[in-house]
């Protein structure tokens, strides 16, 4: 093997990465955000009274968990463009990444919500609730709770799919190493370099999402057990 | 005085079996009724007809002045909630809340009390089940005995006119038994108006001002206490026969 | 609308899509239960290299490492052949995938299997692979099942390093015909069609697997 590494390019470049990172950090804490949002609206959906809600957003899970994030993203990106919608490439990649970790979130989430035992929702029945109160304080929290390890996985696999969004030409991680490739030529180099981005991203996001779980489940952090 | 609590020819049925048969019987204010029988006998469900979790087929039911019938709107049944209170077998408390929070739970956001004064309360009827110590404790850090005082508590956090029990100690061994019909005998010295499912056949007997046992989805056999001693019917005979 | 030649082309990109699949299940399938078995190895290395790997792959895009498998394959003196990176980078993907879920199979066999087949006499060997893998890897075949679903949908990320797959043909189209939701959606379609059947089968899988634990 001939070939020598040069990392030099990073000397010049560094800035640009720093910044292409912050913007797939963004990116993603905004996809995750919404997408939580999205999902746990249509997890509530899928587990609804009335067979149409739930017919309609169990059809809209599986149409989005059975095509691919990248297509979705062309479908948005050039589908919009091409009858008269001039959106930037950043909203749309923002909306074709909710739009698919919400159905993701939705059967995470539907799977907690139908793990509450019927005794609970009988005894805040009997205290009176109304649906609202009964959904966001006794369902919602042990819900996401029990689920939460699992949500964890999927906003970290969700971060990582934000790289697709080079694909749209929109700024981020890989983009910015596409670009600096293609003034450099250091191919290997600059994707390794981002890779270890991505390694350490990864890890930070699993330390931010376990303090969080700390500060938002009290009985955790307390007892540490699984619910 | 007006009875608390009227069954009037209550029937109910789970598909093709017919679990309550035209069950009729008061319940008198400040009074502790006591429901035994077997189990089949249609007890419970007659118990979780009067708090509406069973929704009638036929008859009528008046607890608190609402009335229950087969088309009981959801905002009805929230108005009997707000007068009712029921203790489960299975005790379900809320495991991702403390105790404390369990109970000033429904007073906060049902009740809008404010959180000081929800809190005062929760320390006030926690005492009363002797449990002061535990408010800030999660529900698996205690006992099954301890969780059925907290649930106690937590309907008494809501200032019902009547109380239901359902079975509330089945689940508990002898001596956590104890600790529980212990907080009820106190509850019903304080003149809270009690209707239970029932095994103890000597706190039934003990505490119970009537008690009812039901046969086979109907009313069999009424009266105080002292039925148990001298019953009428062969059916109470043997049931009390085999509890002893 | 599309012209036959077109709609040919997309069904020819298929079989590229679904045969980069299969490469994907059985290699990395292999590699996966090599990984799974070191994860659970009594022996400290291995258990440490096993869990790197893992961390490294779930730890990095797909997409990085396309281009890594891409670039990395022509620094080591073979040509560069697309299908070939696309190949590698899709089996190391999906072993470090398969070996996470298998071992959380294996894990999952009760402690009195691991006794029962003690007291049969069985070989520690012959306890792991006759007794422990076969009921993880049952355990665990909604989830594997499950997981075909994503491999199927990422090998569309092979385009960006130019395998003639769906998507990447798909874009060619679009460039030529200006027609964004009509080619998408026939691809999306394409798409659903091979993996809404083993979203269904997974599906199916747990049910059974649910019913026959309680």
């Amino acid at each position: 093997m001939t070939y020598t590494f040069d990392f030099s390019f990073l000397a010049e470049y560094w800035p640009e990465l720093l910044s292409g990172l912050m913007q797939t950090a963004q990116l993603s804490i905004l996809s995750i955000i919404f997408g939580f949002l999205l999902g746990t609206v249509l997890a509530v959906g899928r587990t609804a009274d009335s067979k149409a809600v739930r017919r309609i957003c169990a059809i809209y899970v599986e149409a989005i968990r059975n095509t691919p994030l990248l297509v979705q993203m062309f479908m948005i990106y050039f589908g919009l463009a091409s009858i008269g919608f001039k959106l930037s490439a950043e909203f749309c990649a923002v909306l074709a990444i909710v739009i698919n970790v919400s159905s993701y979130t939705c059967e995470i989430m539907r799977a907690g919500i139908e793990s509450i035992k019927k005794g609970q929702l009988e005894a805040s029945d009997c205290l009176a609730m109304s649906w609202w109160q009964r959904l966001f304080l006794i369902v919602l929290p042990p819900a996401t709770e029990r689920v939460y390890p699992a949500l964890v996985s999927q906003f970290i696999l969700i971060m990582l799919a934000t790289s697709l969004v080079s694909q749209i030409s929109a700024e981020e991680l890989t983009s910015t190493a596409v670009r600096i490739d293609s003034m450099t030529f250091r191919s290997f180099e600059i994707y390794t370099v981002i890779a270890v981005i991505y390694i350490a991203l990864a890890f930070v996001f699993r330390i931010g999402f376990w303090a969080l779980s700390q500060l938002v489940f009290p009985r955790l952090r307390r007892l540490g057990t699984p619910l | 005085m007006s009875p608390i609590v009227k069954l009037n020819k209550v029937s109910k049925s789970f598909g093709s079996l017919n679990v309550l048969q035209g069950v009729s019987f008061d319940v008198a204010q400040g009074s502790v009724v006591a429901i035994i029988g077997r189990s089949g006998s249609g007890k419970s469900t007659a118990l979780r007809c009067m708090n509406g979790l069973e929704k009638i087929n036929g008859g009528e039911i008046t607890v608190c002045n609402h009335h229950l019938h087969q088309n009981v709107t959801k905002a009805q049944l929230r108005a009997l909630h707000l007068d009712v209170g029921i203790v489960f077998q299975s005790y379900n408390l809320f495991p991702h809340l403390t105790v404390g929070q369990n109970i000033m739970l429904a007073p906060k956001w049902v009740r809008k009390q404010s959180k000081a004064e929800a809190k005062d309360l929760a320390a006030e009827v926690l005492g009363k089940v002797g449990l002061a110590e535990k408010f800030d404790a999660y529900p698996e850090q205690l006992s099954g005995g301890q969780q059925q005082r907290v649930a106690i508590a937590r309907s008494l956090a809501m200032q019902p006119k009547l109380m239901l029990f359902d079975e509330v100690t089945s689940a508990l061994d002898p001596e956590l038994t104890g600790e529980v019909l212990k907080v009820m005998e106190n509850l019903a010295k304080d003149g809270m108006t009690m209707v239970l499912v029932t095994h103890e056949m000597a706190f039934a007997k003990g505490v119970g001002d009537k008690v009812i046992f039901m046969h086979q989805g109907k009313v069999w056999e009424e009266g105080d206490g002292e039925i148990l001693s001298a019953p009428q019917t062969p059916e109470l005979r043997q049931f009390v026969g085999n509890g002893l | 609308m599309l012209t036959s030649f077109q709609i040919q082309a997309l069904l020819v990109a298929a079989l590229w899509t679904a045969g980069l699949s299969l490469i994907a299940f059985s290699l990395g399938g292999a590699v996966g239960l090599l990984i799974a078995v070191m994860r659970v190895s009594a022996n400290r290395v291995l258990r440490a290299i096993s869990f790197t790997y893992i961390q490294i792959v779930q730890g990095t895009p797909l997409l990085v490492q396309m281009m890594l498998a891409f670039f990395g394959l022509s620094i080591l003196g073979f040509s560069i052949e697309p299908f070939t990176a696309a190949s590698a980078a899709m089996v190391i993907y999906s072993s470090a995938y398969f070996g996470e879920i298998w071992r959380g199979g294996i894990l999952a066999v009760p402690k009195t299997q691991w006794e029962a087949a003690e007291c049969l006499a069985l070989h520690p060997f012959q306890r792991f692979w006759l007794i422990i893998v076969p009921q993880g890897l049952r355990i665990s075949t909604p989830p594997t099942v499950g997981f075909m679903v994503q491999i199927v949908k990422n090998t569309s990320l092979a385009s960006v390093i130019g395998v003639a797959e769906l998507t990447y043909t798909s874009k060619l189209i679009n460039n030529s015909t200006f027609q964004p939701f009509t080619v998408f959606s026939l691809v999306a379609v394409l798409y659903f069609c091979m993996c809404y059947p083993l979203a269904w089968w997974s599906r199916k899988l747990e049910d059974k697997l649910n019913v026959a634990h309680r």
